[in-house]
């Protein structure tokens, strides 16, 4: 019996749980997408090395989930309580005809568990078949080989969404059954006729708030693009936040007083229509939403920023990517190993064994062929050494600016010396690079190449003076007024924190050579076959890697290869989760948005019915209306699209990366479709829902 | 004089064949253009379906209702509501004015929906307010305003769009006497000023002893016909009285 009522109820009020529904089946297709990469096709293909990173991801992801879980679990109980509100009079009834409480706690039970058992289904039919779309994405990240498509189901994933969401329904029917046992016959039964007490604000107060609330979120936004050079500790960063957090919330508080006085004198514009009551709709409901409207505005802008940001970082990084890894392999050793070290720091002493030290004094070729590497497997090669001159330290480059400088970064060692090359030997390896090359006429001229972002600013200001330098008692001065543009060691971006460039007829003592380089490519045409020869440096097991070992000589180095996986992999794995928290807040924030609109419209049920008594047609009533809803999704939208675009640049200009129009472009495109459809999907669903409310019982 | 509104035997039925119920059972009378007409009944006797006809709330079985030469049981959809919301004015009971406007507005908002010059609307408005009293409480809400106050808002709002016909249904019941006495004199003024047409349904005698000619409904027909006349009121109001212990649903109900 109480089985049939809840079927016959659901069937009534399939419209109502329409918000309910899409938010479980959202939430359980993009849960089930993101739990079950790793048996994604995309996964088999990729590489070894990457594969790890992948394992490592998926672990985070776990935890992840688990707090995904939770933010879901919130928004299922906050919907279904709006369900259960909307239904009080119908339990009123109920309890009138002699159920009782745990009746109708029974009756609700199986709504829950059926509800539940659909929107498990469709989800994860939505997911399985979402999944082969992010297997392409999957496969575009990690650059795996996706030329054979097949699909795939992920059990484990399965089950994992159906485990964490059936708690999410047994915390709801908890919730329920409490929420039932508390109410009061009488106010079930008048449960519809509560009224609001409506607060009018002074509109000459709301218009002095919102024109504050728009200066502080400008500072805001200077701080954090124009003045960000002032920002010199993450704590001063909190400064522009907690303005932004003020800022919107005062907006919000003020916006429709703003908007109301501003249409309010222009009379045209004002007694036109229902103009009138769709703007005191605004200026009554807006009150009482403030702290929802700021939470979903904060929400969007997260969603906006992270996937927009994350996707052109992406972009971004790989063009440095490719302009910072030129060749396929740099190698390189200490050069002049003394018999034993002390580490300044520690305190630790080092004992070079005779081979050690012996090995040292020759070349990495010498290295490599000693020890049974096949040189035929390299071309280009290209050696130099690198010096490193007592006493030219950062502190000396810096000049006066040294005292400055310690004060803003206190962690950095002044006293590092200064990498030198010799300007014919970076010439010849720039050849190789293809970057610029560079000369030194008079032989008191050295030049500075650096691209590290933060110390080319701390140089310049010497630089710009001449930089002159006294060593050994001979004056130097820097060719340029700044850095230059260069590097020797590849990596993954610009972190080149100096090299100093020499004359070639600088007696540089061969005591002061620091280290031996190389670089060079591999003998081979197919990417398959330098994979291969790559294995050779990273494979524990090659002959030449145990040959090395056995003598303990420490030769290191980077591929291009392995920089380009670990770049990718790390950059992806952000961005996964980037991306899986976006859309679940995404989710979160239409959803309260959707539900505080539906109570509303059951509120403004009244209002409507007496338009409609004076005359309004159901065409004029459907227009307010939707402008009305229109209005409240569009205005958090808004003001979080204005925060995202200076959240943006700063993400930007944080993580050190240039990008251009037509690189950020497509990033953009793709957020404002996923915001797009998702955000839609609950315009729709709630427009459909206050329609459906306020018609009835007209 | 002309008729602004000729009901003519109309019927009103709810139910199915085999349980019919006649909420109005063949009705015909006019109202001529600036009369004051009251309709009279206890509750159930099939005032507020002959109201909800008339205004085009509903619609009638069987007849036909003429309001200013047009049959508006014939009217359908977007017409209807034109219709409604040109030549018909309401006031209710429950005042159903708008908690999130200012009586200002809430007047406006019948010519706005009417697509009408917004210049002209702040004149009218300011000139209705004037005639019926309301001009200090325009920048009010209805919160801040009285019972009767909210009904003259409500009054004014319905008079304003200059309607063929006003519409009253129970306007003094929420009202306390005062109040409610201040509202009928109201009625008088725009009936009399401004020459609106008013019916008016009640079942407050005392309200009703303001009307020109009474329609007492009993069972869904017409049961009797009051003309004030020459009257004083208080002696249409003994009047009144007299026919309504005559009708007198209840004590008939008891024996």
């Amino acid at each position: 019996m109480l089985f049939k009522l809840s079927l016959k109820n659901m069937k009534k009020s399939f419209k109502d749980y329409a918000i309910y529904f899409l938010t479980l089946v959202l939430g359980v297709a993009i849960f089930y997408m993101f739990n079950s990469i790793d048996s994604q096709q995309a996964m088999l293909e990729v590489s070894s090395s990457t594969r790890d990173l992948i394992k490592l991801m998926i672990s985070l992801l776990g935890f992840v989930s688990v707090f995904i879980a939770i933010v879901l679990g919130f928004l299922i109980v906050y919907a279904n309580n709006f369900l259960i509100n909307r239904r009080k009079r119908e339990f009123g009834i109920y309890m009138t005809l002699g159920m009782g409480r745990r009746q109708i706690s029974k009756i609700i039970l199986i709504e829950t568990i059926i509800v539940g058992i659909l929107s498990l289904i469709v989800g994860i039919v939505i997911g399985i078949f979402g999944s082969q779309f992010m297997s392409v994405l999957v496969a575009k990240l990690f650059e795996a080989d996706m030329t054979e498509f097949t699909f795939v189901f992920s059990i484990d994933s399965c089950i994992k969404t159906c485990v964490y969401f059936a708690i999410m329904f047994v915390a709801v029917m908890i919730f329920n059954t409490i929420t039932i046992s508390r109410y009061k016959l009488i106010n079930l039964l008048n449960a519809n006729k509560k009224n609001e007490e409506i607060k009018i604000k002074n509109p000459v107060i709301s218009v002095i708030i919102f024109i504050i609330s728009a200066i502080v979120l400008g500072i805001a936004y200077y701080l954090v693009t124009g003045g960000m050079n002032k920002l010199e500790s993450d704590e001063q960063l909190l400064v522009p936040i907690l303005m932004g957090i003020v800022g919107t919330v005062g907006v919000f508080w003020s916006l429709s007083g703003f908007i109301l006085k501003l249409i309010q004198s222009r009379k045209k514009l004002y007694l036109s229509g229902t103009n009138m009551f769709v703007l005191r709709q605004l200026n009554n409901k807006i009150n009482t939403t403030v702290v929802s409207m700021t939470v979903i505005c904060l929400m969007l802008f997260m969603t906006i920023s992270v996937l927009s940001s994350s996707l052109s970082i992406q972009t971004s990084m790989d063009a440095e990517l490719e302009e910072m890894t030129p060749v396929d392999l740099n190698l390189y050793k200490t050069a002049n190993l003394p018999e034993s070290y002390k580490n300044p720091y520690t305190g630790k002493v080092t004992n070079y064994t005779k081979e050690q030290i012996e090995d040292s004094k020759e070349s990495i070729s010498y290295t490599l062929e000693s020890n049974g590497y096949d040189m035929n497997n390299l071309k280009d090669i290209v050696e130099i050494s690198v010096y490193s001159i007592p006493g030219w330290t950062w502190e000396k480059s810096l000049g006066d600016y040294f005292e400055t400088a310690k004060q803003q970064f206190k962690s950095l060692n002044y006293d590092t010396l200064e990498p030198i090359i010799k300007v014919s030997d970076y010439n010849k390896l720039a050849r190789l690079y293809g970057i610029k090359e560079y000369s030194i006429e008079n032989d008191d001229e050295y030049i500075v190449l650096c691209d590290f972002e933060s110390m080319v600013s701390l140089r310049n200001h010497e630089l710009n003076k001449g930089g002159i330098i006294e060593i050994n008692g001979k004056e130097y001065h820097s060719k340029y007024d700044s850095c230059q543009e260069g590097f020797y060691l590849m990596s993954t971006s610009h972190t080149n924190t100096g090299i100093i460039l020499v004359s070639d007829n600088f007696e540089l003592k061969e005591e002061w050579k620091e280290q031996e380089f190389l670089a060079a490519n591999y003998n081979a045409n197919t990417e398959e076959e330098k994979e291969k020869m790559n294995l050779v440096f990273t494979e524990d097991d090659s002959i030449f890697y145990k040959n090395i070992n056995d003598k303990d000589i420490k030769l290191e180095g980077m591929t291009k290869i392995s920089i380009i996986e670990a770049s990718k992999g790390l950059t992806s794995m952000i961005i996964f989760i980037a991306i899986y928290l976006g859309i679940i807040f995404l989710i979160a924030s239409s959803a309260i948005l959707a539900l505080k609109q539906l109570t509303e419209s059951s509120d403004n049920k009244q209002r409507y019915t007496i338009l409609r008594k004076i005359g309004c047609d159901e065409k004029m009533i459907n227009k307010a209306l939707f402008r009305q809803i229109f209005i409240f999704f569009m205005l958090p939208l808004i003001v979080a699209i204005i925060h995202s675009i200076f959240g943006i640049k700063f993400i930007l200009t944080v993580s050190a990366v240039v990008a251009s129009t037509d690189e950020l472009l497509p990033s953009v495109i793709i957020t404002v479709i996923t915001i797009g459809i998702i955000y839609g999907l609950y315009f729709w669903a709630t427009y459909s829902g206050s329609k459906r409310i306020i018609k009835n019982e007209s | 004089m002309s008729n602004v509104l000729e009901i003519k035997n109309i019927e009103k039925y709810y139910g199915n064949k085999s349980n019919l119920t006649k909420a109005i059972n063949n009705i015909s009378f006019n109202v001529e253009k600036g009369e004051f007409v009251g309709i009279m009944g206890a509750s159930g006797s099939g005032k507020t379906t002959l109201l909800n006809c008339i205004s085009t709330i509903d619609r009638v079985t069987a007849g036909n209702i003429i309001i200013d030469g047009k049959d508006i049981t014939r009217l359908k959809g977007k017409h209807l509501n034109k219709f409604r919301r040109e030549e018909l004015g309401f006031i209710f009971q429950d005042f159903n004015l708008l908690d999130t406007l200012t009586a200002y507005e809430n007047i406006a908002i019948a010519l706005t929906i009417q697509k009408v010059d917004h210049k002209e609307i702040d004149k009218k408005v300011k000139e209705i307010a004037e005639k019926l009293d309301i001009t200090d409480i325009l920048k009010k809400y209805p919160y801040q305003i009285s019972g009767g106050q909210k009904q003259r808002v409500a009054s004014a709002r319905a008079i304003i769009t200059n309607p063929k016909l006003i519409l009253a249904d129970e306007p003094t019941g929420a009202l306390d006497s005062k109040s409610a006495r201040q509202l009928l004199e109201t009625f008088e003024t725009l009936n009399k000023s401004l020459n609106a047409t008013i019916l008016m349904v009640t079942h407050d005698s005392f309200s009703a002893s303001y009307a020109h000619r009474i329609l007492f409904i009993k069972d869904g027909k017409i049961f009797n016909e009051l003309v004030k006349g020459e009257d004083t009121r208080k002696e249409f109001f003994e009047k009144i009285i007299e026919v309504q212990t005559l009708l007198g649903g209840d004590l008939n109900d008891v024996i």
